[in-house]
C-alpha cells in the first residue's frame, strides 16, 4: 500500500469564511433596519430603502449569503478531510466562489430596486434564477468530483447530508423558477394563483429543509464530533436520522397553507408528514448533544462547544414547534402572526447563526495555525447573542399570541371587539421595540467576532495548502473494469432502466410543466375576469413594492375573518395571479377583499402618508408613486406575456390595450378631481389605486353557495 | 390542481434518487461497520495538526510516519 501526498485546499475555505462574515454583518444590519421601521415608520426612505423593497433583502441576504457561504466554508472544509482529498478542481472551487459573490451582489443591486419575482424567498429574478442554477450544478460537479476521487472508501454521515443538500435545491430551485420572461429584468410565474402557492411552499420548505437544515446537520456531523473530540454519540442513529429526515422532509410543504384554498387530502398530507419529522429531528437533535457525555465539562471553557449546544437546542427546539405549528388548531392561531418570526429566528439565529460562529471559531485558528485572539470575547459573543436571540423571539411569541387572540375577539353582541385592525397593531409596537433591541443586542455579538477573528488571522499566517497523505483507495471490482466501459453497464439492465427513466422523467418535467400549467389555467368561477391593463399594471407595483411582506391576500374561513374580511378566498378567484400574492404574514389588514372598501381618494391620501388617513399607522409612504410616470410601454409585452400563460385577453388585445388603460385612468382621476385631489392620470399611483380597487370584487355580484 | 402532480413527480424523482443511493450504500457495505467511521473522521488530520503546532514556519516536509489508530 503505497502513501500518496496530496494537499488540502485551506484557501477556498477561508475565502468562503471571509464573505460569510461580511455578508453575516450585511445581512443582519439589513434585518436591524427593518426591525427599526415597524416600530419607527419615518425610517421608510422612498423608493429604495422602504420595508416592502429590504425584507427580502434582508431574507435572500441571510438564508443565501450568510447561511450559503457558511455551509461551502464548512462543506469545503471537512469533505476534504473526510474522503482524504483535495477538492476536484480549484477551477470549479473558484468559479463556485466568485459566482456565488456575483449572484448575492445583483440580489443587492436589484431588490432595493423592486426587480423582484414576488415569491418569497424566490424573489431573484430570472436571470438571476439562471446563474443560481448554473453555478451550484458547478458545486454539485466539485463535489461529486471529489467524491470519486476520494480515497476513504466509507462515506460519512456528513457527507449524504451534503448530497442530500446538492441534488434537491437543485430540484427545489428548478421547478419553483419556472418563469416567463416579459422582459430583461421581469418575468411572470408560469403556475398561478394555487397552483403557484402550492409549488412556492414546496419549495419554500424544502429551501428551510434542504438549505439551511440538511447541510448544517453535515456540518454538526463533522465540527461537534471534532470540536469535543469524541466521536458522535451513536453512528448508526446518525444513517437512521439521514434517511429517515430525507425521506419524510419533501413532503411537508402544505403546512403553510392550512386553511387556504388547498385541497384538504393535501393539507393532510402535509400535517401527517411534519408531525412524523418530530422522529429523525428529534434523533439528531439527541446524537448532537449526547455526543458531549462525559464531557460537559469541556462546554465551560470551550466556547465552540458553548455554540453548539445552543445551536443544536434551537435545532430542537425548533423542529418540536414546526410539528406543533403544523397541526390545524394551532396554525389557526400562529399563522400570519409574528409567532412565525419568532419560530424561524429560532432557527436562524440559533441553530444557523451559532453553528456557523461555533464553525468560525473553532476553524480560523486552525487554518491560521494560531491559537483564537480572544477567548474572553468570544465568551462575551456567546452571552450577548443568546440574551440577543430571547430578546428577540419572546416578545413575538407575546406579539403573535395578542395580536391573534385580539383579531379574534367578540363581544357580547356578536361583533369583532377590535374591529379596526390598527388597534391590533398599536398594542404590540413595544414588542416590535423590543425585538429590534434583540437584534441589536445579537449583532454587537457578531461584530465582536469579526474583530476577535480579524486580530486571530493577523496574528497567525494561512496555511494554504494543507499537507496529507493518505493510501490511494484500493479497487474493489477490479475484474469489472477491465474491458470497454460500457460493459459495465450493459451488465445491469435494471440499473439503466432506471437510469434511463429518470432521465426521461427530468425532461418530460421540463417539457411538461409549462405546457401542463397553462391548459389547468381555465378559470372555475365565471365571473372572475382577467385584469384590465392598468390592474395589471398596477399588480406588478404592488409586486415590487413588496406589499405582500405585510399583507396577504387570503381570508381563511374562519368568522373572526369573514367577519372582519368578507367572504372567505376561493381557489378560482387566483386564476390569473402570476404570481400569487397570498403573503404570509400580516403586518397590515389583508386585501384580498379590498376593493370597493374606500373612495379612490382614500387611497390616494393614504398612499401619500397612511398616517393621514390612518393615526398610528406603520406602513411606510409611497408618496412617490404620484411623481412617478406610469411606464405603459410594457404593457403590450405583458398583455402577450399573459396570453402565452393562458389568460383570455381577446387576441391582439396588447395594441388596444394602452389606450383602455388610459381610458380608466382617467376615469379613476376624474374621480379624485370630484374630491379636489389633481393628479395627472399617467401617474403609478392611479394603477394602484385601480389594483386595490379590483381586488376581490369579481366574486361580489355572485350567490355564493356551499363550499365552492 | 394538476401542479399537484407535478410536485408529487418531482418529489418522487428526488425520493426514487434516494431509494436507489441507499440501495448503493447498503449492498456495496457502506453500513457494515457502524461504528470505526466514527472514530476514524476524529484522526484524519492528525498529521498536518501536529506538523502545525511543532514546527512553527510551516516548511516541514511530508514525510514523517504514519499515525495508528
Amino acid at each position: 500500500m503505497t502513501l500518496e501526498k496530496f494537499n488540502y485546499d485551506n484557501k477556498i475555505v477561508r475565502n468562503f469564511a471571509v464573505v460569510t462574515v461580511m455578508w453575516g454583518i450585511v445581512a443582519m444590519l439589513v434585518g436591524l433596519f427593518i426591525a427599526l421601521q415597524i416600530p419607527f415608520p419615518g425610517l421608510n426612505f422612498e423608493q429604495h430603502f422602504t420595508f416592502g423593497r429590504l425584507r427580502p433583502l434582508h431574507t435572500n441576504a441571510i438564508i443565501f449569503a450568510f447561511v450559503g457561504n457558511g455551509m461551502f466554508m464548512g462543506i469545503y472544509y471537512s469533505l476534504q478531510r473526510l474522503l482524504k482529498a483535495r477538492m476536484f478542481s480549484d477551477t470549479l472551487s473558484r468559479i463556485h466562489f466568485w459566482g456565488w459573490q456575483l449572484i448575492i451582489v445583483s440580489a443587492a443591486l436589484t431588490l432595493p430596486f423592486g426587480i423582484t419575482a414576488g415569491k418569497e424567498y424566490a424573489e431573484l429574478e430570472w436571470p438571476i434564477d439562471i446563474a443560481i442554477a448554473i453555478v451550484w450544478v458547478i458545486f454539485g460537479i466539485n463535489m461529486f468530483g471529489t467524491i470519486i476521487k476520494r480515497r476513504e472508501r466509507h462515506l460519512y454521515v456528513a457527507i449524504w447530508f451534503y448530497i442530500a443538500t446538492v441534488v434537491t435545491v437543485a430540484v427545489l430551485h428548478i421547478v419553483n423558477s419556472m418563469e416567463l420572461p416579459v422582459s430583461f429584468l421581469k418575468s411572470y410565474s408560469v403556475y398561478a394563483g394555487v397552483q403557484d402557492a402550492l409549488v412556492q411552499w414546496w419549495y419554500g420548505h424544502n429551501a428551510v429543509a434542504f438549505f439551511l437544515t440538511t447541510p448544517y446537520l453535515g456540518l454538526m456531523y463533522y465540527f461537534v464530533p471534532k470540536a469535543v473530540n469524541r466521536p458522535i454519540y451513536s453512528y448508526r442513529l446518525s444513517i437512521i436520522h439521514f434517511w429517515a429526515l430525507i425521506f419524510l422532509y419533501i413532503w411537508a410543504g402544505p403546512h403553510h397553507l392550512l386553511y387556504t384554498a388547498l385541497p384538504d387530502w393535501a393539507q393532510s398530507l402535509g400535517v401527517v408528514f411534519s408531525v412524523m419529522l418530530i422522529a429523525p429531528s428529534w434523533g439528531g437533535m439527541i446524537n448532537g448533544l449526547l455526543t458531549l457525555r462525559g464531557a460537559w465539562d469541556r462546554v465551560r471553557d470551550n466556547v465552540e462547544l458553548k455554540f453548539f449546544v445552543v445551536a443544536i437546542t434551537a435545532y430542537g427546539m425548533a423542529t418540536f414547534e414546526g410539528p406543533m405549528l403544523s397541526l390545524k388548531s394551532q396554525n389557526a392561531i400562529a399563522h400570519y402572526t409574528d409567532w412565525i418570526i419568532a419560530h424561524v429566528h429560532i432557527g436562524g439565529m440559533g441553530w444557523n447563526g451559532f453553528l456557523t460562529f461555533g464553525i468560525l471559531y473553532w476553524l480560523i485558528p486552525r487554518i491560521y495555525n494560531t491559537p483564537l485572539f480572544s477567548k474572553k470575547l468570544a465568551g462575551f459573543h456567546f452571552w450577548i447573542a443568546t440574551l440577543g436571540i430571547m430578546f428577540y423571539t419572546i416578545p413575538m411569541y407575546f406579539a403573535g399570541f395578542t395580536q391573534h387572540f385580539m383579531w379574534k375577539e367578540f363581544t357580547e353582541d356578536g361583533v369583532l371587539r377590535y374591529p379596526n385592525f390598527l388597534e391590533t397593531v398599536v398594542q404590540i409596537v413595544p414588542m416590535y421595540k423590543l425585538r429590534a433591541f434583540g437584534g441589536l443586542l445579537y449583532l454587537t455579538g457578531a461584530l465582536t467576532m469579526v474583530y476577535n477573528l480579524v486580530k486571530t488571522a493577523y496574528s497567525g499566517k494561512l496555511i494554504e495548502n494543507e499537507p496529507a497523505e493518505a493510501p490511494a483507495l484500493e479497487k474493489v471490482y477490479v475484474e469489472e473494469h477491465k474491458g470497454h466501459w460500457h460493459r459495465w453497464i450493459e451488465r445491469r439492465p435494471i440499473q439503466m432502466l432506471m437510469l434511463s427513466l429518470i432521465l426521461i422523467l427530468i425532461g418530460g418535467l421540463v417539457e411538461l410543466i409549462p405546457t401542463f400549467m397553462i391548459k389547468s389555467n381555465i378559470p372555475t368561477i365565471a365571473s372572475v375576469k382577467p385584469y384590465t391593463p392598468l390592474e395589471l399594471q398596477g399588480r406588478d407595483i404592488y409586486v415590487r413594492e413588496g406589499c405582500y411582506t405585510c399583507h396577504s391576500q387570503m381570508i381563511r374561513p374562519f368568522r373572526f375573518e369573514t367577519e372582519r374580511y368578507g367572504e372567505y378566498s376561493k381557489p378560482g378567484e387566483f386564476v390569473y395571479d402570476h404570481p400569487f400574492q397570498w403573503g404570509s404574514k400580516r403586518t397590515g389588514p389583508d386585501l384580498q377583499r379590498e376593493g370597493g372598501k374606500y373612495p379612490n381618494s382614500w387611497h390616494y391620501n393614504h398612499m401619500e402618508d397612511p398616517r393621514t388617513m390612518s393615526p398610528g399607522s406603520i406602513m411606510p409612504p409611497y408618496a412617490a408613486m404620484i411623481e412617478n410616470d406610469l411606464d405603459t410601454s410594457s404593457t403590450a409585452p405583458k398583455i402577450r406575456a399573459m396570453q402565452t400563460l393562458g389568460v383570455p385577453y381577446p387576441a391582439g388585445y396588447d395594441a388596444q390595450a394602452n389606450a383602455d388603460l388610459m381610458k380608466q385612468a382617467n376615469l379613476i382621476s376624474a374621480d379624485l378631481a370630484k374630491d379636489g385631489i389633481k393628479v395627472m392620470s399617467n401617474k403609478e399611483v392611479i394603477a394602484i389605486i385601480a389594483y386595490l380597487q379590483r381586488l376581490g370584487i369579481d366574486i361580489k355580484g355572485e350567490k355564493l353557495t356551499g363550499n365552492k | 390542481m394538476s401542479v399537484i402532480i407535478i410536485l408529487i413527480s418531482a418529489s418522487l424523482l428526488v425520493a426514487t434518487g434516494f431509494l436507489i443511493s441507499f440501495f448503493w450504500a447498503v449492498k456495496t457495505g457502506q453500513y457494515e461497520d457502524d461504528y470505526t467511521p466514527s472514530v476514524r473522521m476524529l484522526f484524519d488530520n492528525e498529521l498536518p495538526k501536529e506538523e502545525n503546532t511543532v514546527e512553527k514556519n510551516n516548511s516541514v516536509s511530508n514525510i514523517k510516519p504514519q499515525n495508528d489508530l
